[in-house]
């Protein structure tokens, strides 16, 4: 069994109020060197069976059907080692 | 005239969507998410809520629903579906409509009676309506953020897509003060507000939402 990894993060373009509101509690608790903090998802998919060009292929098309909305968020994949 | 409204796990204001229905003069009918009958509707309603307890993105799940895939084949055939609130992002989600719906700018979930003005009066769900026309129905949503890039704002513009704007704060961040917009054929409209809401005297800010309900029902006798 093979793991791979999806993470989703919000475009650059687009507003981040998630990661918004983690950046503004940073100070509060005395952590004063973050000058900025994205939020994003990251999946991860037990593979059944060896981890292929075309699984990875396939994984892709998950990513980009159903993990993560093209028009406001990015995706990377790659194989967990 | 039957118009359809689809009950997802999760959704709040199906019932809602259908008063609106009988109280604008059409027939109401139930309609469940893992169905794939359209049972005979002449146009359909996805209604507000949480489908899925908006798990991974608004709207996300309920897009791969059983019943989605027949409204989407009907909306391409030009069905009037009206997507509102979550059913917005249900529809942004299903591609029928560009753009996204983010979490409100301010990060707080907003619940108001809020103005709109009608920008397009020619869609199969606001020719009840004036283009220019201002009208007070609920908002109430903590991701109701319209968002799209510069070159999509810009098309939506020039061809007239924006059903209807804020009219005083924005509420919720969205851009170019986006409330609702249309598809090119002007079947298929969301809208983040809540005319449902708006349809009875004794239990809205008024009675503008009805012109949505009985637009689509004048739409369909013209249509038949």
């Amino acid at each position: 069994m093979a793991r791979v990894i999806v993470d989703v993060m919000p475009k650059p373009e687009i507003l981040d109020p998630q990661g918004k509101a983690v950046h503004g509690a940073l100070p509060r608790l005395g952590f004063d060197g973050v000058i900025d903090v994205r939020q994003g998802k990251r999946f991860e998919l037990e593979m059944d069976g060896e981890i292929t060009d075309a699984i990875l292929e396939e994984v892709a098309k998950i990513a980009e059907t159903l993990l993560s909305n093209p028009v406001i968020e990015d995706y990377t994949v790659k194989v967990d080692v | 005239m039957k118009i359809g409204v689809v009950t997802f796990p999760g959704s709040l204001d199906d019932v809602d969507a259908q008063r609106a229905v009988t109280i604008a003069g059409g027939e109401a009918v139930s309609l469940w998410h893992g169905d794939q009958d359209l049972k005979g509707v002449d146009a359909v309603i996805l209604p507000g809520g949480f489908s899925y307890g908006d798990y991974l993105r608004c709207g996300a799940i309920a897009r791969f629903a059983p019943m989605m895939e027949e409204v989407v084949l009907a909306a391409h055939r030009g069905m009037p579906v009206l997507g509102i609130c979550n059913g917005f992002q249900i529809l942004c989600e299903s591609h029928l409509l560009p753009g996204a719906l983010i979490r409100n700018d301010h990060r707080k979930f907003v619940c108001r009676d809020q103005v709109l003005k009608i920008e397009n009066a020619s869609t199969a769900w606001t020719s009840s309506y004036e283009v220019g026309q201002e009208i007070l129905v609920p908002l109430k949503n903590g991701e109701g953020g319209f968002i799209a890039d510069e070159a999509t704002l810009d098309m939506l513009e020039g061809e007239g897509r924006v059903v209807a704007r804020y009219v005083g704060d924005n509420p919720n961040g969205s851009l170019r003060d986006i409330a609702g917009v249309t598809n090119e054929r002007g079947n298929v409209v969301g809208l983040m507000p809540h005319p449902e809401h708006a349809v009875e005297d004794l239990t809205g800010p008024g009675t503008d939402g009805l012109g949505f309900f009985t637009s689509a029902l004048a739409t369909l006798l013209q249509t038949r």
